[in-house]
């Protein structure tokens, strides 16, 4: 397919050109010194590391230029193992590049393609012994063997069941529900509230039943942040509104995108800014998505006051929270 | 009429009619404007006895906020209300330089501070008389060596936040060019006052949620963290993995690349 | 005989006796190997690999990846009687309670940075010199497939402390997980044993991070080597150079020198970044709780651009007969990346169909002289790039004064807009330098040097390429297009249809190139200056 016009003709190779240290015997020798002496600071270098290491106190510091205090025991070490690295490296490629032969040589490649008689022997042999073994006829045994080695493949598969338990129902459960008390994180205390002011926010978490443990799991469905703004900073519906006290709000903390702790409240604007990937939530309007790649709002936590004033729970979430997943119906 | 003027107009090309005017000029000027502060320094003066920080602090603040503030700090367009944002505010605010702001951008840069800390304090006091607010804090206050603890202080920190200002304090973007700025250098003090008045952006963490002591804590895990040499090495500006991955391309990569071309060059 | 032969002697007797090894050390201790700087970017991979098991070994004897709760008592004060995990707890040990246990912790990571930006490095070369065509199409998808392994492998390894910048990431895996149709929910129930976090997770891909990909990388590069030893590695077009052989140094002693010198070269760079620069401050970040997170959070670079494309996505979800479906998190989590992957897998097979091309090729291609392909490598070069951007946002707003909005738009924007700019200019550069090509052949390079002819004219000198230069620009196959015709000669349809004709278009496109010159047309020119 190429083109059938003439190009210009191979030359060839080029002529050898010879290194001083080829020609030289007085370079030759320098450079045969300058690879000893690489080799011999490698050397040099391992006593480096194994000094820092032995003798070389762990809390150690002392101050260099732009790095500022630095861990002397680390940066010894570490520099020591790479110079007793490098110069190696560096003599013996110097070693290579000086000393050692370089005439470029020529080697002929072979066409991968095999033969066209090994081609064919091989054709006649696989047929020659798949015929012997019946593979082209014997069409029940043909037929048992996939059957077995088909289904042996699900034996594996059912195996891993226990990896882990059916989602069920988790998925749409917190340990919110009426009544329970919002404690901060960490610290465990009740919020009253007066607590808060305009413009504070606490991170929350439920109180749990006396002599329960907190687990990580807990928290990554429970942890809700708590805003307080005016009441007449809300632009809500009069349900939602129901769910606000006194200008306090609350809502999951777990972000509806990915997962992530969204807790960054911009004051002034209002928003709740997720760090992951920027989606942005407008608080007075009940955490719609108003920036980024998040599709659904925060869910809101209804929340109100016990006889004694400390915020409370109304309900439990009335949607799951976090991330969507299949079964979530909106 | 030309009595005394044809006189003086004669000199008006003279060849050292410009540089002598140029001298009148600059000497009325600056007599003129050294009576006149000698007059006002004395009248202030003379009221010192009787000026309270609060009068003072009125001064100030009519001469260097009331333009966007208001003159009763009732606020305008562009600036909140005062009333009742206490002398922590200020003492922020004014402390850090934030105050005056230098361009009407996004948000209040930390720069060098306009006001010396009596002119601070003056204002302070007059904006803590206009309604009650949250006191200022001295750093004598603040015994977070004693009463702190920095492992708590951590937990508090990232809990409540790494996730505007980063796991080291080092600052983090918010939206639309705000950011919340990085906390290394920054006053205990400062640190506390912002933390009870939620400077613009930051909103304000309750004595009942994050008590004074863990707040102490707060501020001596952040003067570890920058005490805290770098442990491992250089650290990239504490950022993470963005730096990270920038050095490994330079310096990484680049200066492997630099050796193979030294490695399969021909020697001389 | 010295004692040194001797023993060479009876040692090398003994092997032989029971391998038949002289015989084929004989005939590849002398294979050839071509010498250029940009052969030596897989090896870095491979000695990051050989690093990385190195040291990653060391690390192993002391990291315990329970994820079972513990009370930190070790030496790093601000962490003090905090409870975490073991896994964290054990880094922390490592890092300030195992002499060198920091410096081998840095050193992984640096490696496995460099492991990374080394394929991605290598993987450029091969593309844009055409390295992936016949025989090699097998290397090309095993390499495919390193560099996938290579980005899970790199998200496992910096996941196993259980810190709070690496759980997140992990918080977003599981989302991706669970956004799946169907099975999304069972997949991360199973992957985590229950609800995230968990208390498995960690330990599970521990495993599969120090024995399961770490046999199938072994495995992989074994397979990845032999092919380059036996089809024997390409050589870039010049003087002497052809389809039919291989110019360069023999193993011993030069090869075994400078490559075995470059490894401890890699090494040595490895640990002077593992000395000098701080990664992956673990007991900065804290232990992971889902509560909390840090502003700034990414993942490792060759996770950015994952990242970016997450961000950048519109937030699209459907809602339909009770069931969900997060195209928000589908579109740049799984589909695109799937598309993107299976397309450079695929590369070859596309390139060679549309060219018709059934040859074997050695000889490299300069990237001007394929203009399609590398205009192709640009353009995917750029909307990689662009995506990698916006998953440092934040980072780069704060730094540079913008914000994350603007960049947010920017990169939306751009990710349509800019590649195919950047497919038409970097074709158009290699049309034009294909053109430049041509004419130093035709008429010698410019010297500027001027001279007065006799006549009074002033010209200027220049000076004509020696042949081997001239060679070297104009060796380069150029093949026509490939000719479909809708019909034959007797006017029957041809049945390929519009398969046929969409490669015959792209074969047109593709073949759109400036003619070298031969050496007739240079003779027909007058002397070599005018």
């Amino acid at each position: 397919m190429s083109n059938e016009i003439s190009k210009f003709s191979d030359p060839g190779l080029p002529e050898h050109v010879h290194r001083k240290t080829d020609i030289d015997p007085k370079a030759e020798k320098r450079a045969e010194q300058q690879v000893a002496i690489l080799f011999v600071l490698s050397a040099l270098c391992t006593v480096l590391t194994i000094y820092s290491y032995l003798f070389i106190k762990t809390d150690t510091f002392v101050f260099l230029p732009i790095m500022g205090d630095t861990n002397a025991h680390q940066l010894f070490l570490g520099i020591g193992l790479a110079g007793s690295l490098l110069f190696i490296g560096f003599g013996a490629v110097h070693w290579a590049k000086q000393l050692m032969p370089d005439t470029e040589v020529v080697a002929l490649r072979h066409e991968m393609r095999s033969e066209d008689v090994d081609r064919e022997d091989f054709v006649q042999t696989v047929k020659d012994r798949a015929g012997a073994a019946g593979l082209g006829r014997r069409t029940l045994i043909k037929r048992s063997l996939g059957l077995a080695v088909g289904i042996i493949g699900l034996t594996p598969l059912v195996m891993l069941r226990d990896l882990g338990p059916l989602p069920r129902k988790q998925l749409n459960t917190t340990s919110w529900a009426k009544g329970t008390r919002l404690v901060t994180d960490p610290g465990n205390k009740p919020i009253h509230v007066n607590d808060l002011e305009v413009g504070a926010v606490a991170q929350v978490l439920p109180e749990l039943p006396a002599g329960t443990e907190r687990t990580l799991e807990n928290i990554g469905t429970d942890a809700v942040l708590l805003i307080r703004l005016r009441p007449e900073d809300f632009q809500l519906d009069s349900e939602r509104l129901s769910w606000t006290h006194e200008g306090i709000i609350a809502f999951s903390k777990i972000c509806s995108h990915m997962g992530c702790a969204v807790a960054l409240y911009e004051q002034q604007t209002k928003h709740l800014l997720c760090p992951c990937h920027q989606s942005t939530f407008d608080v007075t309007r009940a955490a719609k998505v108003i920036f980024g790649p998040a599709a659904r709002p925060l869910p809101q936590l209804a929340i109100t006051v016990d006889n004694q004033g400390y915020l409370v729970a109304q309900q439990g979430f009335t949607e799951p929270i976090g991330p969507s997943f299949w079964e979530r119906s909106s | 009429m030309n009595f005394g003027f044809k006189k003086v107009a004669n000199y008006r090309r003279h060849r050292f009619a410009a540089p002598v005017l140029i001298v009148v000029a600059l000497i009325s000027l600056g007599t003129t404007f050294s009576v006149a502060s000698a007059l006002t320094g004395g009248a202030h003066m003379v009221g010192a006895e009787q000026t309270t920080l609060v009068q003072e602090g009125k001064e100030i603040f009519a001469r260097g906020c009331s333009s966007c503030h208001g003159i009763n700090a009732e606020g305008g367009g562009i600036a909140p209300a005062l009333v009742g944002v206490g002398a922590a505010s200020v003492d922020f605010q004014v402390g850090t330089g934030r105050m005056p702001m230098a361009d009407m951008s996004q948000q209040a840069m930390r720069k060098r501070p306009v006001y010396n800390p009596e002119q601070t304090a003056a204002l302070a006091a007059y904006v803590a008389s206009l309604a009650p607010g949250p006191a200022a804090v001295n750093d004598a206050q603040l015994t977070y060596e004693r009463d702190g603890n920095t492992a708590q202080g951590g937990e508090l920190f990232r809990t409540n936040c790494a996730m505007c200002h980063n796991f080291a304090g080092q600052g983090g973007a918010l939206t639309q060019g705000k950011y919340a700025p990085t906390l290394m250098g920054v006053e205990p003090k400062h640190i506390y006052e912002a933390l009870i008045t939620g400077p613009q952006s930051m909103p304000v963490f309750s004595d009942k949620v994050i008590t004074p002591q863990e707040k102490l804590s707060i501020i001596k895990w952040l003067k570890a963290a920058e005490s805290e040499p770098n442990l491992g090495g250089a650290s990239l500006g504490r950022v993470g993995p963005v730096t990270e991955g920038l050095l490994v391309w330079t310096l990484g990569l680049g200066i492997l690349i630099g050796i193979a071309v030294w490695l399969t060059i021909k020697a001389r | 005989m010295k004692t040194s032969e001797k023993i060479a002697g009876t040692v090398a007797n003994y092997v032989d006796e029971r391998t038949g090894a002289a015989k084929w050390l004989k005939k590849n201790l002398t294979k050839v190997f071509p010498d250029h700087w940009s052969f030596m970017l897989g090896e870095i991979c491979l000695y990051s690999f050989i690093i990385l098991l190195l040291s990653g070994t060391f690390l192993t004897f002391w990291f315990d990846p329970s994820q079972r709760e513990v009370v930190y008592n070790g030496s790093y004060a601000p962490l003090s009687n905090l409870t975490m995990s073991a896994s964290y707890a054990s880094t922390l040990h490592i890092s300030f309670d195992v002499r060198g246990g920091l410096l081998m912790r840095q050193i992984h990571h640096w490696a496995a940075l460099i492991f990374m930006a080394g394929i991605i490095a290598h993987l450029l070369r091969v593309f844009f010199t055409g390295a992936f065509r016949k025989p090699r199409e097998f290397n090309w998808l095993i390499g495919v497939g390193l560099v996938t392994l290579g980005i899970v492998e790199g998200f496992l390894g910096y996941s196993l402390p259980d810190d709070l910048l690496s759980g997140t990431g992990i918080r977003i895996a599981e989302a991706i997980l669970q956004a799946i149709p169907v099975v999304g929910s069972y997949l991360a129930f199973f992957a985590f044993g229950g609800a995230f976090p968990g208390h498995v997770f960690i330990p599970r891909i521990y495993t599969v991070h120090v024995l399961l990909l770490p046999g199938i990388f072994l495995a992989l590069i074994t397979v990845h080597l032999m092919l380059v030893w036996y089809q024997k590695h390409t050589q870039y077009p010049g003087p002497g150079r052809t389809e039919k052989n291989v110019v360069g140094y023999p193993l011993m002693p030069v090869y075994m020198a400078k490559a075995g010198g470059f490894f401890f070269i890699v090494f040595g760079v490895t640990a002077f970044l593992g000395a000098v620069a701080s990664i992956n401050p673990i007991w900065l970040y804290g232990p992971y709780t889902p509560g909390q997170i840090s502003a700034g959070s990414q993942p490792d670079f060759y996770m950015g651009w994952l990242d970016g494309l997450v961000r950048m996505a519109p937030p699209i979800e459907t809602h339909a007969f009770g069931h969900t479906i997060s195209w928000n998190i589908l579109l740049p989590g799984l589909i695109i990346p799937g598309i993107l992957f299976t397309g450079m897998a695929l590369y070859p097979f596309i390139e060679s169909w549309i060219t018709g091309d059934k040859q074997e090729h050695h000889l490299l291609d300069r990237p001007r002289n394929v203009p399609n392909r590398t205009a192709l490598g640009a353009m995917s070069l750029a909307f990689m790039l662009i995506i990698l951007v916006n998953g440092g946002n934040d980072i780069i707003a704060t730094h540079f004064h913008l914000t994350i909005n603007q960049i947010m738009w920017f990169t939306r924007i751009g990710v349509i807009v800019i590649p195919p700019i950047v497919f038409v200019i970097t074709k158009r550069l290699c049309l034009s330098l294909q053109r430049a090509d041509r004419e130093i052949v035709l008429h010698g390079k410019e010297t500027g040097r001027l001279v007065m002819l006799p006549h009074g004219e002033f010209v200027e000198v220049h000076q004509e390429l020696t042949p081997a230069q001239k060679f070297t620009l104009t060796q380069h196959s150029q093949p026509e297009p490939l000719a479909i015709p809708d019909t034959d000669a007797g006017g029957v349809r041809n049945p390929a249809g519009i398969k046929g004709k969409i490669r015959a278009r792209m074969s047109q496109a593709n073949a759109e190139q400036i003619i070298a010159p031969s050496e007739a047309e240079v003779k027909a020119i007058d002397g070599g200056h005018h």
